[in-house]
């Protein structure tokens, strides 16, 4: 069925049906053409700066001389006829890169860019070949711009897209354009770490050589060389897409993969650059049980291929009572669900923190259980009004972050569309939109990254943002249960003012998640969707849950990890498995501790940590990109993640482990990863759609007998990698859990957009390959966006009532050294297995406690001055670090900062200042000390 | 038996033409320049390693037998961590010296390479690596690329001007 609202256009003569409100090279490119261009990018769209798309347009078909326009910047309206072939527009082109390469340094053998160099792609495509001008070339100073992005400022060809994405697109303000005429300089106003969050997009958006991957260069390979599988970012609970790229058994690189429901074609700098943990010398690659040695010391002993199984068999076979297991919000579905299966779902404990346990519940049970739609990121991005309700959310889930900043930007566009200026002519729209904003109000504990978007900020205790929630949601429907009692006045004023931005706008997201800590908040944040569904609005309701299959592990079920602690107090759990887990960031440490001193406690996991070393037996796990499964972002969505490369030693996924275990035990056979996921499927409604969420692993391209390789067809050394080894190559590693191989042969063509490994296409060895992939440009992959969202809204049946437990205001205690602590969020330090990257571990903050400057004056006069603080029994030293954002009698801990953990926030905890006597020691944690009741 | 005597008469003749055996090892063969035997890796004018890592050679060859690990000293400079050469693999088809844009991999005249074991054909970048420039002996990449290294600022290239000052406004 032909859309009516397509026009024709004429190229080559030939006539094409296209959407209106494009370019024409955004109409030349999703048609197929080779059209080269540089300053155009599908998210930023024209600016015609480049020159380099050129085509010749003719008025009519009588017209033979035409004239020369920028593609880019040319609409495509009905019967726009133009020639990318006509030999004037093609001289042009080739002259435009001759232009360009005149400075242009002779680095392509040196440049990190090479091989999937956009510049290259052009120069070829227009056939510029020799470099006739003598003349010098000019030479630019590089800066340091922290450990991500590496900077070689002579291969700019001035083509603005970094500052269009950093600065733009990406709200940074420390980047920039400098100088005048030929000198013009792309960077920052002095050497230093660049701020953004998400500066390292500018090495794929960057055409050129410039900003390259510093992680990449530490151990550089080419793309060309790079085995890569899709892949799924596990450093927040979002779900992006991501590529990362193996060579010789180490992980080198993440890239983005486009989806243009979630990620689209940026992701942040925690995803991008966090992997490094997966290469860490600690790794866990051996199974071993520990033994006590002579001297009564814990004596690992390491077991052989083929000992592990036997030997935790009869681990589990000789437990003298239940058998317990611990899942994780960090491990794939298949993984927990297979645990659920082997200790009963009587002994499955999700591996939450007792608070998070309630507020994902209460999160899964509003999204399953109204006729409320949770929004794709793209969606959220496409919001005309935005209410954040008790998230920072750049610092727990960067990448929504970004897709606010477009959110924002909707109204004033819309605004602008009207005046008749079309959406891709980015420069013309920028100028009319100016700084205005749409509506984006943000009550949070503290400042964040986002705040000077915001139409209206409210900062305050948990309990003041659940209370100006619940306010929103009676004033837009009277029969929404109201706060009693009086709201802070900041909060008081936004009332009317978010509420009729909400009731105006036709595509409302409430954002709200597990941040604040409050079941209340996210109560709220139901409200004020129901009360706008009420009103006949189609609102968002967007939550942000703190790790990468939280929702997932949430859908599955399983009880309190307190419960675990309570049946272990009273000896009822004889045997724990632990998955993936360290239980001393989800418990108390007392509480930890009573939990494993179960008879006996096996670990599976990718890295020593504290539970780890109090296991009696550990299995080593894959690591995200060692193995294949399945997580569930916030959105519902069920995402499938490959098996990048086969890691060394030992190492299995931990659903094989559980699955051999299970076995091994007497149980149900599950040989693949389809077996699990088929029977998941079987088992659970709710997850019904996982089968579906990739193709399974005996799929094959219509009459194909191949497999989908991993490796580029241009993969190199295969006859010398292993050589110095044996001489004789090795036969490539069989996957039974997936149409992929190991190998660099196999289908060559576009595979189910679930299966692509990597945006190439002939001609287009840059990532601006990804055209090729998509249906039309910006839109959808080919066959549609991989994933399958498991929840949606149900359209009858039973629909969500208000939520009433409405808490009354927050007090201040009367002891002026009680505060309620509060968690705040770090892009690098919240997500614990990315700040084990080095290069993210350099942009950790120290620890530090956030005060108000009036509060903190009771204390001490000078910022960083070190005080005592005692949560629930546990004692930290901390620098005090002044926030003016913070409410008075609330205190800010950085949540998930190295030595930081085992408290569950909001909690009370009290202040004491330095007492002579302290031992001088670096801020943290005072292991051993603090007493329970101590507050 | 006419076509016996005329082969016996053509032997006989042979006795007084040029003899083309060679008494190979005794003797050794003229080879010329270009044969593509036994590579080596050189080095540039300056004494330096040519090889700047850049993978070229290893994805031209149809083989895949030259594997490497890219690496960079403190001063910038690329080389190769290890460079590996499965010459049981190899056909000296050249084409990864027709790919390098450094001149830093070329195949030379010796072809006496003949092992009892296939892995003694494997060859490291200590194997590899001679002590000059071999059939290039004026080419040095470093003196033509952008990029600063030891002994070489921005700027000081055979073809380039000195750095922009970001802060200068002339023309
Ligand atoms: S930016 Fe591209 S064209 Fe320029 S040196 Fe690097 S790879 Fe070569
Ligand atoms: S640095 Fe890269 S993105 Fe920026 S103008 Fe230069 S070539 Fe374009
Ligand atoms: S000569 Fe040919 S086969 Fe031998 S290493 Fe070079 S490219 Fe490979
Ligand atoms: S092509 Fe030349 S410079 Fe590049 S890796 Fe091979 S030998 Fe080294
Ligand atoms: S892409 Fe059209 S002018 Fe740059």
């Amino acid at each position: 069925m032909e859309d009516k609202k397509l026009i024709t256009v004429y190229i080559e003569d030939k006539p094409y049906r296209v959407k209106p409100e494009r370019s024409m090279l955004d109409a030349c490119l999703t048609l197929g053409f080779d059209l080269p261009y540089f300053c155009w990018h599908p998210a930023m769209h024209s600016v015609g700066a480049c020159r380099q798309c050129a085509v010749k347009q003719f008025r009519d078909e009588n017209d033979k001389k035409g004239m020369l326009v920028m593609a880019c910047m040319t609409p495509a309206a009905e019967g726009v006829r133009i020639s990318i072939k006509d030999p004037e527009a093609v001289e042009f082109r080739s002259k435009v890169i001759e232009w360009l390469m005149l400075n242009h340094p002779h680095d392509c053998p040196v440049c990190d860019e090479g091989g999937e160099c956009h510049l290259q792609d052009m120069t070829v495509m227009t056939g510029h070949v020799y470099r006739r001008t003598r003349f010098k070339k000019r030479t630019h100073r590089n800066q340091y711009l922290g450990p991500f992005v590496n900077h070689e400022m002579n291969r700019c060809i001035q083509c603005y897209r970094c500052v269009r994405f950093y600065n733009d697109y990406a709200g940074g303000r420390d980047f920039g354009v400098f100088a005048a005429h030929d000198n013009v300089y792309f960077g920052r106003q002095e050497d230093g770490v660049l701020q953004s969050e998400f500066s390292g997009n500018l090495v794929e958006v960057c055409p050129t050589g410039v900003f390259t991957d510093r992680t990449l260069k530490a151990h550089y390979t080419r793309k060309w060389d790079l085995q890569t599988a899709p892949s799924i970012c596990v450093h927040c609970g979002l779900g992006c897409n991501v590529i990362p790229g193996e060579r010789y058994g180490t992980l080198r690189r993440i890239r983005n993969r486009y989806n243009g429901q979630v990620n689209g074609y940026f992701i942040c700098d925690r995803g991008r650059y966090g992997y490094g943990f997966v290469n860490s010398e600690r790794r866990i690659r051996h199974p071993y049980y520990v033994t006590c040695g002579a001297s009564g010391e814990k004596e690992e002993n390491k077991l052989d291929e083929g000992k592990a199984l036997p030997h935790a068999k009869s681990l589990l076979q000789g437990a003298k009572g239940t058998i317990i297991g611990i899942g994780s919000p960090r491990a794939s579905l298949e993984a927990n669900y297979l645990l659920k299966r082997l200790s009963g779902p009587e002994n499955f404990y999700a591996g939450f923190s007792g608070r998070d346990f309630n507020l994902v519940r209460r999160i899964i049970s509003i999204l399953t259980g109204g006729p409320i739609r949770t929004p794709t990121l793209k969606e959220v991005a496409e919001a005309d009004a935005v209410f954040v309700l008790g998230e920072d959310v750049p610092g727990a889930a960067p990448m929504l972050g970004l897709a606010l900043r477009q959110a924002v930007r909707q109204k004033p566009v819309e605004a602008a569309k009207k005046s008749g200026i079309p959406v891709w002519n980015d420069y013309a729209v920028r100028m009319a939109v100016q700084n205005d904003k749409g509506p984006l109000f943000i009550a949070a504990s503290a400042a964040t990254r986002i705040d000077p978007l915001a139409e209206g900020v409210f900062h305050g205790a948990p309990e003041d943002i659940a209370r100006l929630g619940f306010a929103v949601a009676a004033a837009i429907r009277p029969d929404a249960p109201a706060p009693q009692g009086a709201l802070p006045e900041a909060a008081a004023r936004l009332v009317p003012l978010i509420a009729a931005r909400l009731k105006t706008a036709s595509r409302p997201v409430i954002i709200s998640g597990t941040g604040a800590g409050s079941m209340a908040v996210i109560g709220a944040a139901a409200n004020i969707a129901k009360s706008l569904l009420e009103s006949g609005k189609g609102p968002g309701l967007c939550f942000v849950v703190p790790e990468c299959n939280s929702i997932g592990l949430g859908l599955l079920g399983g009880k309190n990890l307190k419960e675990a602690v309570a049946a272990a107090r009273q000896k009822r759990a004889d045997t724990v498995i632990v998955l993936e887990n360290d239980l001393f960031d989800r418990l108390s440490a007392p509480e930890a501790e009573a939990l494993l001193a179960a008879r006996q406690v096996i670990a599976i996991d990718h890295l020593p940590n504290h539970t780890v070393s109090m296991a009696h037996m550990v299995l080593p796990a894959a690591a995200f990109a060692e193995g294949t499964g399945t997580l569930v972002s916030n959105e519902g969505r069920a995402q499938r993640f490959y098996k990048v490369y086969v890691p060394g030693g030992q190492i299995e996924e931990s659903w094989r482990w559980l699955a051999q275990l299970l076995a091994a035990t007497g149980g149900a056979e599950f040989f693949t990863l389809d077996d699990v996921d088929r029977a998941l499927a079987e088992e659970m409604p709710v997850f019904g759609g996982v089968p579906a969420a990739a193709p399974p692993a005996d799929f094959r391209m219509s009459g194909l007998e191949i497999k989908i390789p991993r490796q580029p067809h241009r993969f190199s050394g295969r006859t010398a990698i292993h050589a110095d080894v044996d001489v004789h190559e090795p036969k490539p590693p069989v996957d039974p859990d997936s149409p992929l191989s190991f190998s660099m042969e196999g289908f060559d063509g576009r595979p189910p957009s679930a299966l692509i490994s990597r945006f190439w296409a002939p001609g287009w060895n840059s990532v601006q390959a990804v055209n090729k992939f998509q249906s039309e440009v910006g839109g959808q992959l080919h066959g549609g966006d991989p994933g399958k969202r498991l929840i949606e809204p149900a359209s009858k049946g039973p629909s969500l009532s208000y939520f009433t437990g409405i808490p009354p205001a927050f007090k201040r205690a009367w002891d002026k050294s009680l505060f309620l602590i509060v968690p705040l969020y770090h892009v690098f330090g919240s997500d614990r297995l990315s700040a084990l990257s080095p290069p993210v571990a350099e942009l950790v903050p120290s620890p530090y406690l956030a005060l108000n400057p009036e509060d903190a004056r009771d204390f001490t006069a000078r910022e960083g001055a070190e005080i005592r603080l005692l949560i629930e029994g546990v004692s930290f030293r901390l620098p005090v670090r002044f926030d003016a954002s913070i409410a008075r009698g609330v205190a800010g801990f950085p949540f998930g900062l190295p030595g930081l953990h085992g408290v569950e926030l909001p909690a009370w905890g009290r202040i004491e200042v330095k007492m002579s006597g302290w031992a001088e020691k670096s801020a943290g944690r005072e292991w051993g000390e603090g007493e329970a009741g101590d507050v | 038996m006419f076509s016996i005597l005329r082969a016996i008469w053509t032997v006989f003749l042979h006795l007084f033409r040029r003899k083309v055996t060679v008494l190979y090892p005794e003797e050794k063969p003229r080879i010329p320049p270009r044969w593509r035997g036994r590579i080596i890796l050189s080095r540039d004018p300056d004494g330096g390693e040519r090889c700047v890592a850049c993978y070229l050679c290893a994805v031209a060859c149809p083989v895949g037998c030259i594997a490497l690990q890219a690496a960079e000293d403190e001063y910038g400079r690329r080389y190769p961590e290890f460079f590996r050469i499965n010459f049981s693999r190899c056909i000296f088809c050249g084409f990864c010296e027709e790919a390098c844009p450094t001149c830093a991999i070329q195949l030379t005249t010796d072809f006496e390479m003949s092992e009892y074991y296939r892995h003694n054909l494997v060859y490291e970048k200590e194997d590899l690596l001679i002590s000059g420039p071999g059939k290039h002996p004026g080419y040095n990449f470093y003196k033509v690329a952008g990029l600063a290294i030891k002994g070489k600022d921005k700027g000081e290239n055979e073809n380039e001007s000195p750095p922009v000052d970001v802060k200068g406004l002339l023309p």
